[in-house]
């Protein structure tokens, strides 16, 4: 290159190159083609699309275009599906478009672990950190301590802060500083030591022996309280008991003592056994060290240390002074060296600042117990209540005499119970004088005799009228007089057989009972109702007395003895029983009238088709393939409503006395017509909505259906005739102008009487019917068919007979068999053809145009009714051999 | 043939008697091809369900566990598994290898009439004099059915299953069809009490057979009629109506011995068939050919095409 382009220059040197020159071609070398412009890419050393956006991190690779990923754009997800990753991962985040450089340490989205700002200490202390970490080279493990780092909470909080500013060190105790007394507590020094080096361990020794040569004057700052360790015991372990300290058993001390396991009691073993070992001049037992002899050490006679007797305890002492808490075996601190006599008394820590008193105070007194009685039982009995007003008063007299106090009334336990007069009576308040105070009472003697003329005028007047009672509809107003006479009347007659009532519906309020059992008394004598007034509280006002006096009669009505006795037979239904209502579907089948009369006039479509919501159960769906239509839908079927239920019962109201048993006759024979004919529409089976929809058709309907009644007129009475022995009586003419009278006002009682009655009455003319011609009743189900299709007249009564004649056999004396067949084989609609024929007679016919070959069908018969005999026998034979 | 008539011959129209068999099981109360149409099961009156070729004339297996008459049967579309019902109100689901009852279905109130399996054979849909269709599960184990469908007022004399639909004929002169798509029901008043209902191959129609001597062919959609067929009599019992293979004639079993042939579209009494002397039950036209199934008493016919080979069977 430098020399082509030395070479240019020195062939037009006026010419200044820009750029880099291209490397001049090899012989035969054909020309790169020049790289298309979506091909010109640059990519990192992973083979990934450089980044050209984002100015240092981030941004995303460009990689079509400057675009991402593919020609389309964004690369489009695999689509992964499978039953254990359902659902996974739908929704990205950023971190999962990004490289993996963004996620490392320098990245925009670093995912490495660390110590954030919270967590870090705030204030290390540099040398001891290094320290820390020399002792973490030499210590036991090495790198102990890098776990500290790790776990150990660096953070300083602000108390400790505060403390160090205020001249704390860590190791310190909290509080004044203090003179310290020389301790000694020091394992006396003439025991001898084994092994080479103090260890660390013996420094606290060693200071405080220094400690002996301390001046007076200096101060100490207290010793670091050790807080109480908690730590529930886990191990199986004996009390007190810590193991062995790693840091001590392998290198630390090199043998010096013998690895004590109780450290806690060793002191005062030690302190027991002292004058022994004084005496002895040597040490028992506390030789050697845990694993083997060194090399350089001379003795090597103890290599295994032997637990002697001496390290336990050899007698029984008291418990270690102190708090008490720990017991002989407490951390060494709390056992303190000296103690008082009094301590010995008094368990447990004196705190600072408080002495023990000098003299105990005085024990609380014990009261013994009284002596029990010799026939004393401890089962609490239960005195028999004695209801007031009971004959045997002088046994409840008895009774209350024994209880301790004198008879007291009833209504004792809360002021809240007592009524007026009660609390009046308790008072010793006289009564009010008379009753209370009636507005009559301040009219002039003129205007009250003047009102209770009215009155009686108005009495007459009512009496005359002989209104129905409606007496429940006042139930809250004061009974007047003359509407509760015959109430009176109706209750006496309960009451008279009635024994006397041991029933108390007011056994609450005495008083009030006293007043009922007394109105009842008298209204058992007979007395008149304006003297049962008087039974009456005459302190209360009209308009209570009324309420009550309906209230005792309620109470006479249904509270007789023979109901008192059955009531505890007996329990009030929780649920009630939704008489008035029912379940019935939500669409209604349009009227079937008007679509008898569209069949006939062959109008098929709309007027025939009635259109349900329907729902499947899901499980159909399913095992049709077939999507839920409302998967929604709890509804199985057709939707239902509940709709109150039109009984004819809830039309009845009073009944009256009699009607002429002609006209009950004439309604039934109404009613038979009307179910000959096409049914009237109910109001009652077609909703509104529905009628609305109707409208433009029932016109249309109404119109052809007036045409058919006039068609159909004629074989009525024919068929009404096999149907109803009476009916034939009366002309239709009669039954139309009922039927007339019938569209225009509501159904009287009568219709519904008639109904009633005349169902009985059909049945058993239909049993007489059935008596008649006896062979009818295998087509009963038919001819009901056929006599709904009346309106066909070419076939109505043809069809019957037809039937008949198709259906059950021929000749009476085949009858009982072929009944009992049919019964057997429970036909309703269409039947099953006969099952055999003689196949002889083939040749004979060989074309039945439309009616059935009489002989043949004869001979079927007969076939038939030999197999009905052979079955019969065989009944018979079965029979037998059940009775015996 | 003594009948004269009506219209020239149409050749797809099944004149001519193959074969007679005796099945020799009492009255046959029902005959049916099976999917295909190679075959056909009767059921019978002495409460057997039996399995033919009737192209051939062989009986091949006889199905022995009902309690009483066997009233109706369907084959499965795989031809492993045959449902019938009966008058001892149990529908049982076959396996046809073996001849053993897989299941028995008890709930119906009274006998069974009619009984179909649906597209995958997984329910089976019957319908019995106690008004209700009942659809019960083939696949699971419960004993109850998985719907019942008691919106009929009068014993469910014929029932039909389409992929998506059920249509139920009732003797309260109703043909009701139960669209599980839509998830409606449409009930289309006839009036007299239905014997038989089926659809029309291309599932637009639905015939309809009545007590009133009559056939009648509705729009599945409006149900509006479409058609008429009268000339037989039906009035009494339970007599099939059925579709001919490419939906061209509507034919009706008659309780004079007579199988009549209608023109689908026009209306006119095509054909005649004198099948017996006694009623014809029973009818079950060949899926895909010119070929008529007829049962009359205890005997079964097999009806084909005046063009038909005996030789050239290409059934077999």
């Amino acid at each position: 290159m430098a020399a082509a382009a030395e070479s240019s220059d020195s062939d037009e040197e006026d010419l200044v190159s820009y750029g880099t020159a291209l490397q001049p071609l090899q012989e035969g070398e054909r020309i790169k083609k020049p790289v298309p412009l979506q091909e010109q890419t640059v990519k990192d050393a992973k083979g990934r699309y450089q980044r050209f956006h984002g100015a240092f991190t981030g941004g995303f690779s460009a990689g079509y275009f400057n675009t991402v990923g593919t020609k389309e754009g964004w690369t489009p997800s695999a689509f992964v599906s499978s039953r254990q990753k359902r659902a996974d991962r739908t929704v990205f985040g950023p971190e999962d478009f990004m490289d993996e450089e963004d996620l490392s340490e320098f990245g925009i989205a670093p995912k490495d672990i660390t110590t954030t700002d919270d967590f870090a200490s705030k204030a290390k202390d540099r040398l001891k950190e290094k320290a820390r970490q020399i002792a973490g080279v030499v210590a036991a493990i090495p790198g102990t301590t890098a776990f500290d780092d790790l776990i150990g909470p660096s953070k300083i909080t602000v108390g400790v802060e505060l403390l160090r500013k205020m001249g704390w060190k860590e190791g310190q105790g909290i509080g004044p500083r203090i003179k310290r007394k020389p301790r000694r507590q020091k394992p006396d020094p003439a025991v001898k030591v084994y092994g080479c080096a103090l260890p660390p361990g013996l420094s606290e020794g060693s200071e405080d022996e220094e400690d002996e040569y301390q001046p007076e004057n200096v101060t100490f700052a207290p010793k670091d309280v050790m807080p109480v360790d908690l730590t529930p015991k886990e191990n199986v372990h004996g009390l007190g008991y810590k193991g062995l300290d790693p840091s001590q058993a392998l290198f630390g001390v090199s043998g010096r003592e013998h690895l004590n396991l109780f450290t806690g009691g060793s002191e005062d073993t030690s302190n027991l056994l002292g004058d022994l070992r004084h005496s002895k001049g040597r040490k028992l037992g506390i030789t050697g060290q845990a694993f083997g002899v060194g090399a350089l050490e001379e003795e090597d006679d103890d290599i295994y240390a032997t637990e002697t007797l001496s390290k336990y305890d050899t007698v029984l002492k008291d418990e270690e002074p102190g708090d008490g808490l720990y017991g002989w075996t407490a951390p060494k601190q709390y056992k303190s060296k000296k103690r008082s006599e009094r301590d010995v008394k008094y368990i447990g820590r004196i705190l600072d600042g408080f002495s023990l008193a000098s003299k105990s105070s005085s024990p609380s007194k014990v009261y013994p117990p009284p002596d029990l009685p010799r026939n004393y039982r401890p089962v609490h009995y239960f005195r028999p209540v004695i209801a007031a007003g009971n004959e045997s008063c002088r046994l409840q007299k008895a009774l209350e005499e024994s209880t301790g106090k004198l008879a007291s009334d009833l209504a004792q336990q809360s002021r809240h119970t007592l009524n007026a007069s009660q609390r009046r009576e308790r008072l010793g308040e006289a009564a009010l004088k008379g009753p209370a105070p009636s507005v009559l009472e301040y009219l002039s003697e003129k205007d009250r005799e003047r009102l209770k003329e009215v009155k009686q005028a108005s009495e007459q007047q009512m009496k005359a009228r002989a209104l129905p009672h409606q007496s429940h509809s006042s139930r809250f107003q004061p009974a007047s007089p003359d509407d509760a006479v015959h109430k009176w009347q109706m209750l006496r007659g309960q009451l008279g057989n009635a024994g006397s009532s041991d029933f108390k519906p007011f056994a609450k309020n005495p008083e009030k009972q006293q007043r009922y059992e007394s109105f009842l008394k008298s209204l058992k004598q007979g007395e008149k109702v304006d003297t049962l007034e008087c039974y009456l509280d005459p302190s209360m006002t009209e308009w209570e007395r009324g309420r009550e006096q309906e209230e005792f009669f309620r109470a006479a009505m249904f509270y007789k003895s023979s109901n008192s006795t059955l009531s505890s037979r007996f329990t009030r239904a929780k649920y009630e029983d939704d008489v008035d209502k029912v379940e019935v579907p939500r669409d209604q089948e349009n009227d079937i009238d008007d679509k008898e009369t569209a069949v006939k006039m062959k109008m098929f479509g709309k007027l025939t088709r009635d259109k349900f919501e329907w729902h499947p159960e899901k499980l159909l769906c399913k095992r049709f393939n077939v999507p839920d239509p409302y998967p929604d839908s709890t509804i199985v079927g057709l939707p239902k409503v509940k709709r109150d239920k039109y009984s004819v019962f809830n039309f009845l109201t009073v009944p009256e006395p009699t009607t002429s048993v002609t006209q009950a006759t004439n309604e039934k024979i109404q009613q038979n017509n009307s179910l000959n004919k096409p049914k009237k529409p109910s109001r009652w089976d077609v909703s509104d909505k529905e009628k609305e929809e109707k409208d433009s058709i029932s016109e249309f309907i109404s119109l052809a259906r007036s045409k058919a009644d006039a068609q159909q007129q004629p074989p009525v009475p024919a068929t009404e005739e096999s149907r109803s022995g009476p009916s034939e009586t009366l002309p239709t003419q009669v039954a139309d102008e009922d039927k007339d009278q019938e569209e225009e006002s509501r159904p009287s009682m009568d219709l519904f009487k008639a109904i009633f009655v005349s169902s009985s009455d059909e049945k058993s003319s239909s049993s007489e019917e059935d008596s008649d011609e006896e062979q009818q009743p295998p087509t009963s189900e038919i001819d009901s068919e056929t006599t709904k299709q009346v309106d066909l007249p070419d076939n109505s009564s043809s069809n019957v007979q037809e039937n008949a004649a198709a259906a059950a056999d021929p000749g009476i004396s085949l009858l009982p068999t072929s009944r009992q067949e049919v019964d057997a084989a429970e036909e309703f609609g269409p039947k099953l053809p006969p099952a055999f024929s003689s196949g002889s007679t083939w040749q004979q016919d060989p074309v039945a145009p439309a009616s059935f070959p009489g002989p043949s069908k004869k001979e079927k018969h007969r076939k038939n009714r030999e197999k009905h005999k052979t079955k019969r026998e065989h009944k018979h034979k079965k029979e037998k051999v059940f009775n015996f | 043939m003594a009948f004269p008539r009506p219209r020239p011959a149409r050749p797809e129209l099944p004149r001519r008697r193959v074969r007679t068999l005796e099945c020799g099981q009492g009255a046959v109360r029902a005959a049916r091809f099976n999917v295909d149409g190679n075959y056909c099961l009767t059921c019978g009156s002495d409460k057997t369900l039996k399995l033919w070729n009737p192209h051939k004339g062989t009986a091949l297996r006889t199905y022995q566990g009902h309690g009483y008459e066997v009233l109706d049967a369907a084959g499965s579309f795989d031809n492993s598994q045959i449902c019938s019902c009966g008058a001892d109100k149990t529908v049982a689901l076959w396996d046809v290898a073996t001849g053993q009852v897989i299941r028995k279905y008890r709930g119906h109130a009274g006998k069974v009439n009619c009984v179909q399996f649906n597209e995958e054979a997984t329910i089976i849909v019957s319908g019995s004099i106690d008004s209700t269709v009942r659809c019960w599960d083939c696949r699971s184990r419960r004993p109850d059915p998985v719907q019942v469908l008691d919106e009929a007022k009068d014993g469910v004399s014929s029932v039909k299953v389409s992929d998506h639909e059920i249509l139920s004929g009732s003797v309260d002169g109703r043909v009701q069809r139960y669209d599980l798509r839509a998830g409606q029901l449409f009930s289309d008043y006839i009036g007299s009490p239905i014997t038989s209902v089926c659809f029309s191959k291309d599932g637009q129609c639905a015939l309809a057979a009545s007590l009133d001597s009559t056939l009648r062919l509705l729009d599945k959609e409006t149900g509006e009629l479409l058609g008429e067929y009268t000339g037989h009599r039906s009035t009494s019992y339970r007599l099939d109506c059925v579709l001919s293979e490419q939906d061209t004639h509507v034919g009706s079993a008659s309780e004079d011995g007579h199988v009549y042939f209608w023109d689908l579209v026009e209306g006119s009494l095509a054909l005649s068939l004198a099948v017996g002397r006694s009623v014809v039950q029973s009818l079950s036209f060949h899926p895909t050919l010119p070929c008529l199934l007829a049962a009359t008493q205890g005997q079964l016919q097999l009806w084909r095409e005046d063009s038909f080979q005996p030789e050239g069977d290409p059934d077999t």
